[in-house]
C-alpha cells in the first residue's frame, strides 16, 4: 500500500468514527478541527486504526502524534 | 433491529460505527414506543465506552436508556453519599462498574491465614456497604461486576490455589459476592470473570489503555461487557425470548431423515457427528427444564419427523415439543402459526435452522424475529448461549413447570373441541380460582408478570419487585392476584390488579392477565372480586384506564364489556372508563371462587 492508499483508507475510518460522510482529512488536521474528537473518542479512533491496518500503535506514539499526517506516516512505515 | 449487534458481533465494527448505529436505531419506525429506563452507571474506571455501547445494545432491545454517569472512579462516593444529581435522577437500575483494578490491597506473601481472611472480609464489606446504602436510598435493581483475573500470576499456577495468591483472593471474593447475591434478589452479578475468560485474558489485558485512559481491558472487549449488561437489564424488564423454533434435518440430527432413513441419520454416542448432535439435544433439553418452550418447524412428512424424534437415540422426543409443524409449507407461515398456537408474539420465539435460505425467508417476512447464523453443529450451542436470549434473572417456580402448563393447555384445547356450547365447556373445566391480595411469596412472580405481559395489559406499567412490595404494604392500594386451577392442571398466578384509592374512588393502575387463560371468564371473576373489595372499602366509583399499544388491542373494549361507561377519550386513543359500583352485576358464572 502506498501513502495515498493509506490516506484514503484513513479518511474512511474518520468518516465512520465521526459518522460524517462529507468529512475530508488532510495531513495538517488536528483534533481541534473535528467536532467530537475529544480525548475519549481519540482512543476509539486509535483502536479503529489499529484494527483496520493491523498495525500496533504504542503508548509513546499515541501521545506523540501531532496531526493526521504523522498518523498516516507511522502507519505507512509500519505496514507489514 | 440491527443484525450487527447480535452475537457473534464484530467489536471493531461496533467501535468504528457506534455513532451511525445510534443514529439508525434512534430513527427506527417504532423508536417512540420504546420504554425508557434510567440507568445510573457508578464507575470504578472510565465508563464512557461502556455506556456508549450499552446504549446501542439496549436500543436494539427496544429500550431507550437515559444515563447518569458518575464522576471518574466515584462509585464509592456516589453509593455512600449520593449527589443531588443522582438523587434527582431516580434511577430504574444502578450499575456498579468496577474491575480488579479497584482492589487496592492484596495479601502479601508474608501474611498468615488470619490476616488474609481479614483482608478478604474488609474488601467484601466495602461492597456490602455500597449495596446496603444504595438499596436504602433507591430500592431499585443493582448490577455489580465481579472481578476479572489479574494480568499476571506472581505465583504462577499456585496463584489460584495458594492463600497468598491474588487469583485465589479474587476467586474467594467472587464467591462471597455470589453468596450474598443468592440471598438478596435485588442484586444482579455481571460475571466479568467469565466475560474476560471468554474474550481471552491475553487479549483482555491491554495495559496501554489502562495507563492512557483508565480502561481495565482492551477496547475490543468493552462491547462484550456492555452486551452482557444489556442482557441482564432486558431480562429484568421481561424481554427475554420465550422459546426456540427448531428445524430437524442437520439441526437436531445429522443428515436428512426423508432420504437417509432412521438408520442413516447421525444422532447418538457412536460417532463424532452423532455425539455433537446429541450434545446439542441435551443442551436444548436443559433449556426446556428452565421453562423455555421448544417447537419444530421442518420440511418433512409429519410421520418421518416423528420417527426421527421418537425412534432414534436422541434425547428429545416428540412430546418435548409444544408444536410440531412438519410439512411442505413455507417456514414463515409455519412460524406464524406456531406463535399463534402458543399464544405468543412471533418475536418471542427464536428461529434455529442450519439453512441460510430458510433464515433469509424468516428475516424477510418477520424482520423482528431473531434467526441467528448458527454455523456448523460444533457451533450451535455457542450461537444460542452467547446471544443471551434467555438470560436468567428471576427463576420462578412457574418457569420450572411452564412446559407442563403448556402441555395441559394443549389438552384443554383438544378437550374444547368436544363441546358444542362454549359455556358448557367452561363449566366442565371445573375451574377454581383463588383471588387474594398480594402476598410476599408472590412478589417475584407478580413483578415478572408485570414486565412480560403485553397483550392483556391495560396500562403497560412495569414494576420491579421493590415496587410490588411497597404497593402491597401501602394501605391506599387495593391489590388482587388471581390463581386458576382446572381439571387439567394448575395455571398458577394468571392475573394481577393494582388499584389506587384516591378520595373514595379506586383507580385501576394495572390489570394484566396471562394469555393462556383468555376467554375463560377469569377476567369476569377478577372484576367481580374487585367490585366486592371496593364495596367493602366504601368506594363509590372505579376508574379504568386503557392506553393503547401495538400489542394490547384485545383489551380495547374490556371495560365496556364489564359494564363501565366511557368517561373520556383523547386523540391518541387513551380512554378512561368509570363504573358506578351500585349498578354492577356479577359476571362470572363458571369459576368457583375459594373464600
Amino acid at each position: 500500500m502506498n501513502r495515498k492508499e493509506v490516506f484514503e483508507k484513513m479518511n474512511d475510518i474518520f468518516k465512520e468514527v465521526f459518522d460524517d460522510d462529507s468529512l475530508i482529512i488532510s495531513d495538517t488536521t488536528t483534533s481541534a478541527d473535528i467536532a467530537g474528537w475529544d480525548s475519549l473518542q481519540n482512543i476509539n479512533l486509535m483502536i479503529s486504526i489499529e484494527n483496520v491496518f493491523n498495525v500496533r500503535i504504542g503508548m509513546k506514539e499515541v501521545l506523540a502524534f501531532k496531526n493526521v499526517g504523522e498518523m498516516i506516516d507511522f502507519i505507512h512505515q509500519n505496514l507489514k | 433491529m440491527l443484525k450487527e449487534l447480535e452475537y457473534p458481533f464484530d467489536p471493531a465494527l461496533i467501535i468504528r460505527k457506534a455513532r451511525s448505529f445510534k443514529r439508525i436505531l434512534e430513527s427506527s419506525g417504532n423508536a417512540a414506543s420504546y420504554k425508557q429506563k434510567k440507568i445510573a452507571v457508578l464507575g470504578g474506571f472510565t465508563t464512557d465506552n461502556v455506556i456508549r455501547f450499552l446504549e446501542l445494545f439496549l436500543l436494539n432491545q427496544q429500550i431507550k436508556p437515559v444515563f447518569f454517569e458518575s464522576g471518574y472512579n466515584q462509585y464509592i462516593q456516589e453509593s455512600l453519599f449520593p449527589s443531588e444529581e443522582l438523587l434527582n435522577f431516580k434511577p430504574d437500575v444502578i450499575y456498579i462498574c468496577t474491575s480488579f483494578r479497584n482492589i487496592k490491597i492484596f495479601p502479601s506473601v508474608k501474611d498468615d491465614k488470619n490476616k488474609i481472611d481479614l483482608l478478604l472480609e474488609n474488601e467484601f464489606n466495602k461492597y456490602v456497604e455500597l449495596w446496603v446504602n444504595l438499596k436504602d436510598k433507591f430500592s431499585c435493581p443493582i448490577i455489580q461486576n465481579n472481578f476479572d483475573p489479574p494480568p499476571y500470576r506472581l505465583l504462577g499456577n499456585k496463584d489460584s490455589s495458594d492463600i497468598h495468591g491474588r487469583l485465589y483472593f479474587i476467586n474467594k471474593l467472587n464467591d462471597k459476592i455470589s453468596e450474598y447475591a443468592q440471598t438478596h434478589d435485588n442484586l444482579f452479578i455481571c460475571d466479568l470473570n467469565y466475560i474476560a475468560s471468554d474474550f481471552g485474558l491475553s487479549k483482555w489485558n491491554d495495559l496501554r489503555v489502562w495507563y492512557l485512559y483508565k480502561y481495565p481491558c482492551a477496547i475490543d472487549a468493552i462491547p462484550y461487557i456492555s452486551f452482557n449488561i444489556s442482557n441482564i437489564i432486558k431480562s429484568i424488564y421481561g424481554k427475554n425470548k420465550k422459546g426456540l423454533v427448531l428445524d430437524l434435518d442437520n439441526t437436531l440430527w445429522g443428515g436428512v431423515i426423508g432420504d437417509d432413513g432412521l438408520n442413516g441419520i447421525q444422532i447418538g454416542p457412536e460417532d463424532a457427528e452423532g455425539q455433537a448432535y446429541l450434545e446439542f439435544q441435551n443442551f436444548l433439553k436443559s433449556y426446556q427444564e428452565l421453562g423455555i418452550l421448544l417447537a419444530i418447524n421442518s420440511k418433512n412428512n409429519h410421520d418421518n419427523a416423528i420417527v426421527g424424534l421418537d425412534k432414534s437415540s436422541g434425547v428429545l422426543k416428540s412430546r418435548d415439543f409444544l408444536a410440531i409443524k412438519a410439512n411442505w409449507n413455507n417456514k414463515d407461515q409455519n412460524f406464524i402459526e406456531i406463535a399463534k398456537d402458543l399464544n405468543l408474539l412471533p418475536e418471542s420465539l427464536v428461529f434455529i435452522d442450519d439453512n441460510p435460505v430458510e433464515r433469509q425467508i424468516i428475516n424477510s417476512s418477520l424482520p423482528e424475529v431473531c434467526a441467528p447464523d448458527i454455523g456448523d453443529v460444533a457451533n450451535y450451542i455457542k450461537s444460542i448461549d452467547r446471544n443471551g436470549y434467555f438470560e436468567a434473572t428471576v427463576i420462578s417456580s412457574d418457569d420450572l413447570i411452564r412446559n407442563q402448563m403448556y402441555q395441559e393447555n394443549a389438552q384443554r384445547a383438544q378437550y374444547q373441541s368436544n363441546f358444542k356450547n362454549y359455556k358448557e365447556f367452561l363449566i366442565s373445566l371445573d375451574m377454581h380460582a383463588q383471588i387474594i391480595p398480594f402476598e410476599s411469596i408472590y412478589y417475584e412472580r407478580i413483578a415478572q408478570l408485570s414486565n412480560k405481559s403485553n397483550q392483556f395489559n391495560l396500562t403497560t406499567k412495569r414494576y420491579s419487585v421493590e415496587d410490588i412490595k411497597s404497593i402491597a404494604l401501602d394501605d391506599q392500594s387495593i391489590t388482587l392476584l388471581g390463581k386458576l386451577v382446572d381439571k387439567f392442571g394448575d395455571n398458577g398466578v394468571v392475573s394481577i390488579i393494582i388499584g389506587q384509592v384516591l378520595h373514595n374512588d379506586c383507580h385501576i393502575r394495572l390489570w394484566i392477565m396471562s394469555c393462556r387463560v383468555l376467554k375463560r371468564d377469569m377476567e369476569y371473576a377478577m372484576s367481580d372480586m374487585l367490585v366486592e373489595v371496593c364495596k367493602k372499602n366504601n368506594i363509590k366509583y372505579i376508574y379504568g384506564y386503557y392506553y393503547p399499544t401495538e400489542k394490547n388491542s384485545i383489551v380495547k373494549d374490556l371495560y365496556k364489556d364489564l359494564g363501565y361507561e366511557l368517561h373520556s377519550k383523547d386523540d391518541q386513543g387513551n380512554t378512561i372508563w368509570r363504573l358506578d359500583l351500585s349498578s354492577y352485576k356479577n359476571l362470572n358464572s363458571t369459576i368457583d371462587i375459594e373464600a
